[in-house]
């Protein structure tokens, strides 16, 4: 982990830490500190006066059925889009490694979307899906559906899965390719060999191969949802209708700049970061600390 | 041996090409045909001909009633801020790795883990605080502000840290016998060796800010710092009558350069993303 | 022109001690080869005379100028790395360059210096190509040249064969000689491989856990190794080694396997003495004399023209025959021990003795 070759002197290294150290100092602990600080504390109605509360803003939170929804339907959205987009991008990169011609074609072409920002493939999927204008909508509306992501809350929710899934799936696809390419060759003919075909064989020898992968991406795609995706879903639906699309950390900035309820916001941030660092932690320890 | 050709995989590659292809393809044919036409929910899937200059005309298309500012200037700062943030990232992520992988120094592995943990820290989950200290700072509506706070993450020095470590350390002996100090070994053998890996970074730091919507969203107040991805965002959330034909053209004026930039350079792209991890 | 002294050289790592105190004097234009085992130190030693650490205690001095606490790039040696350590990114002119480069050098004086060196190892074609275009021996030879255009007052070579294939390993290792003797450098040059240390060295230093158990030309290392160790270390295949006790007036010995040999002549020690006595396996004769010392062949190795037979004595001590010719078929040999070839050393500190 560390090396033997070093340059002496103290003075230099300090310099050069210092932008990153600075910028991380005041854009990333300050904020964190006054999240906390905010967390704990409560403005009256006026805005005037600000009181110590102790954990009163988490024990509100954890009780409120509105915040356990979001949690809960947080929860169901990043399930929902990490199987999704992980399935998705693993068979297209099982078929994509089958050695078939035009590969590398096939590849550039799956690769692209992960250049879309969140925010403008949910205003395409606006286009494809406005009630009154969508091409789709008015297609499923000749079959006799009636899809209306600004009204029906479960269509909205349904709508940010697909969307976010949809993006998703070519950064599974770009890991699972280069994983699936990394299993030997060697290890396939012996399967082969040993009369492993098929289903069988991806069960059986391939996918635990793929196991570190996996786990790497599970917990991408999972802070990817949690936390990417805001910009997706605050741009098709501003969390609405109602709050039927509203994840917590769209109910973060609801509540903070909408709402302005601070301390409340504050609060949401500190367990959200809490989460994170839970996933981090796990990421790290489990995949042999691969960036350390 | 004979191969016939694998139809399955084709065909299951097609599927997919297609799914991310449509909506784009919707959207571009949709802005070539006339506001009129799409706001009856008469598209066609056909893009017309007639229409392609609509591209054109979005360029200088903008909401400057409501004191907006057209498409090439939204254009122009999401080009700014995507540069801005990719080498000013860059820029401080190799020299903070440098440091810390080639020296020791006082509170060296504090400063690590400081640095580390932004890594916990997206803006998503610190958005209202950080809008407070910007304020503070005066940086808000300040391209200072819309840049700085999405610069230093520790993603980028994780990774040139990683690469530093595995820099064979006879290189730089070798180097230091030739009379390098530590600056001409950064500038002159570690950044060039470390090439493929600045590409990498710089395709998904550009493509990640340019794709940027929330923090954007809280510091642009005015018009002036409006990147395109606010912009068009904008336009589908006014109350007036959407010209979809521009938002479609604008919009996938707005894909191309991450685009481009992706498949332009999607070899270190791919080999830099696999190997970090993250 | 450069003569290099080495005095009382340690160095610690935390509460290891890697070198107990090296002392060394090279002539001038003197090929001085560092072998020895893994971890006994003779990289160490190496990279404290390049500066790439510091002496515990102790100075360096290279003609007279004490470098001990000099910057590497200061001192006026130059160095070639066991993995070549070329640049990349650069072609093979910059490479041998680059150090010239740093030093504010005239492009002309570098040019013609890059060119003459090239020229001299063979590689005035390949100076546009990247060391990635290069086969093991071309890298290698650039990186001498690197090493070559700084024109210094030493050579340090830092097992540079050991990532070349076993051919191309005997024709590199002719021409760092030739090299070396034409441009008549001062050189320290460690290997972990006799033979290499052998054939180059004007003088050999045989390294022991941090410490020099020898310095002497090669013939006189091979021929009268100052220790079991270096009797051991030096020589293919490896001496064998024989416990025994002095005879009386210390002129003779009794094998602990059984048989009384002969010694050269003089007294080795007191009666009862323990020695351990040392005969290189080619120094074996056979003797069909029933006092012949036994030895059970386990092992028959063919070698072409000759024969490697390992086996066991009476006590289980292992014993090895170099025969020329084809193999003796039988199971068991006898073999006779001539007291000219004989070493005779002390049996506790292994150190050899001198008769008297």
């Amino acid at each position: 982990m560390e090396r033997r070759a070093l340059f002496g002197g103290r003075l230099l290294p300090a310099v050069l830490v210092a932008p990153q150290l600075a910028i991380t100092i005041l854009f990333f602990l300050l904020p964190a500190w006054r999240a906390f600080s905010e967390s704990v504390q409560a403005t009256d109605a006026f805005g005037l006066n600000t009181t110590f509360v102790g954990l009163a803003n988490f024990r509100a939170l954890l009780d409120s059925p509105v915040y356990q929804a979001a949690l809960l339907r947080t929860v169901a959205f990043c399930a929902a889009v990490t199987v999704l987009s992980m399935a998705g991008g693993l068979v297209l990169a099982c078929f994509a490694n089958r050695g078939i011609r035009g590969q590398s074609v096939y590849r550039v072409l799956l690769i692209w979307p992960y250049a879309i920002a969140p925010a403008l493939a949910s205003v395409i999927f606006v286009f494809l899906l406005q009630p009154q204008i969508g091409l789709l909508s008015n297609g499923l509306a000749r079959l006799g559906i009636d899809f209306n992501y600004a009204t029906n809350g479960n269509d909205a929710f349904g709508l940010i899965v697909l969307i976010a899934a949809w993006k998703q799936v070519s950064y599974n696809f770009i890991f699972y390719l280069a994983g699936l390419q990394s299993v030997p060759a060697s290890v396939i003919e012996a399967a082969t060999l040993d009369g492993a075909r098929g289903f069988y064989r991806f069960r059986t020898v391939i996918w635990p191969l793929l196991a570190p992968t996996t786990f790497f991406l599970l917990v991408i795609n999972t802070v990817y949802a949690a936390f990417d995706a805001f910009a997706l879903i605050f741009a098709l639906t501003g969390g609405g209708p109602g709050s039927s699309t509203t994840t917590l950390v769209v109910k973060v900035y609801r509540d903070g700049v909408i709402n302005l309820d601070l301390g409340g916001s504050a609060a949401q941030s500190v367990i959200l970061m809490a989460l994170i660092v839970v996933l981090t932690t796990i990421q790290f320890r489990y995949t042999g600390k691969r960036a350390t | 041996m004979n191969r016939k050709p694998d139809y399955l995989a084709h065909a299951v590659l097609i599927l997919g090409v297609l799914i991310f292809i449509f909506p784009i393809w919707v959207a571009f044919s949709g802005a070539t045909q006339s506001a009129g036409a799409i706001n009856r929910g008469d598209l066609s899937l056909i893009p017309r001909l007639s229409g392609l200059p609509v591209f054109i005309n979005a360029l200088g298309f903008g909401n400057t009633a409501k004191g907006g500012v057209p498409i090439w200037h939204m254009m122009m700062v999401s080009a700014l801020m995507a540069l801005g943030i990719a080498l000013g990232k860059i820029a401080i992520s190799s020299i903070s790795a440098f440091a810390i992988a080639f020296f020791r120094f006082p509170f060296r592995m504090v400063a690590f883990w400081l640095i580390f943990i932004t890594l916990m820290l997206p803006v998503e989950v610190r958005i209202i605080p950080t809008y407070s200290v910007m304020s503070d700072f005066h940086l808000i509506n300040t391209f200072t502000g819309l840049t700085m706070p999405l610069i230093a993450s520790a993603t980028a020095t994780l990774l040139f840290r990683q690469v530093f470590l595995a820099v064979p350390d006879e290189l730089v002996e070798a180097a230091k016998l030739d009379g390098a100090g530590p600056m001409r070994f950064f500038f002159d053998i570690l950044l060039p060796v470390s090439g493929a890996n600045l590409a990498a970074l710089f395709v998904i730091l550009f493509v990640y800010g340019w794709n940027q919507y929330l923090w954007p969203l809280l510091v642009a107040t005015n018009g002036r710092l409006d990147t395109i991805v606010l912009g068009i965002v904008q336009m589908i959330t006014s109350d007036q009558l959407t010209p979809w034909n521009l938002v479609m053209a604008a919009t996938i004026l707005a894909i191309v350069p991450p685009v481009f930039v992706v498949v332009a350079m999607q070899r270190w792209f791919v080999a830099g993303l696999t190997e970090t991890d993250k | 022109m450069a003569t290099l002294e080495l005095q009382g050289l340690t160095k610690s790592f935390g509460r290891t001690t890697v070198l107990h105190g090296i002392d060394l004097r090279l002539a001038d234009g003197e090929m001085l080869v560092i072998v020895g085992a893994s971890g006994c130190g003779k990289s160490t030693l190496l990279r404290l005379v390049a500066g790439l650490e510091a002496p515990s205690s102790g100075r360096i001095l290279l003609d007279g100028r004490d470098i001990t606490d000099v910057d590497p790039s200061k001192r006026d040696i130059a160095m070639v790395f066991q993995n070549y350590a070329l640049y990349p990114h650069m072609s093979v002119f910059d490479n041998m360059a680059y150090g010239l480069k740093l030093k504010g050098m005239a492009k002309a004086e570098i040019a013609r210096r890059v060119e003459d060196a090239a020229d001299t190892l063979g590689l005035s074609e390949l100076l546009g190509r990247k060391p990635r275009a290069l086969s093991g021996g071309q890298r290698q030879r650039v990186a001498m040249g690197r090493a070559i255009v700084r024109e210094p007052k030493l050579f340090l070579f830092d097992e540079p064969l050991s990532n070349l294939d076993a051919r191309l390993r005997v024709q590199v290792r002719a021409d760092i000689r030739k090299l070396q003797k034409r441009l008549n450098v001062t050189s320290l040059y460690v290997t972990h491989d006799q033979i290499e240390a052998m054939t180059l060295a004007d003088r050999l230093i045989v390294m022991h856990q941090g410490r020099a158990a020898q310095i002497a030309p090669p013939v006189e290392v091979f021929a009268h190794p100052a220790d079991t160790y270096v009797a051991g270390f030096i020589g293919e295949p490896a001496m064998n080694f024989c416990a025994a006790r002095l005879g009386p007036e210390g002129r003779s010995a009794r094998l602990d396997a059984g048989p009384e040999i002969a010694l050269p002549a003089g007294s080795w020690g007191r009666e009862g003495a323990g020695v351990t006595i040392g005969i290189r396996p080619q120094h074996v004769t056979l003797s069909t004399s029933a006092d012949a010392l036994r030895v059970a062949i386990d092992l028959v190795e063919p070698l072409g023209s000759e024969t490697l037979l390992h086996g066991h004595l009476g006590n289980g001590e292992t014993f090895a025959i170099r025969v020329s010719g084809p193999a003796p078929g039988a199971a068991e040999l006898g073999a006779e021990l001539p007291a000219e070839q004989l070493h005779v050393f002390d049996g506790g500190s292994g150190r050899r003795l001198a008769p008297g």
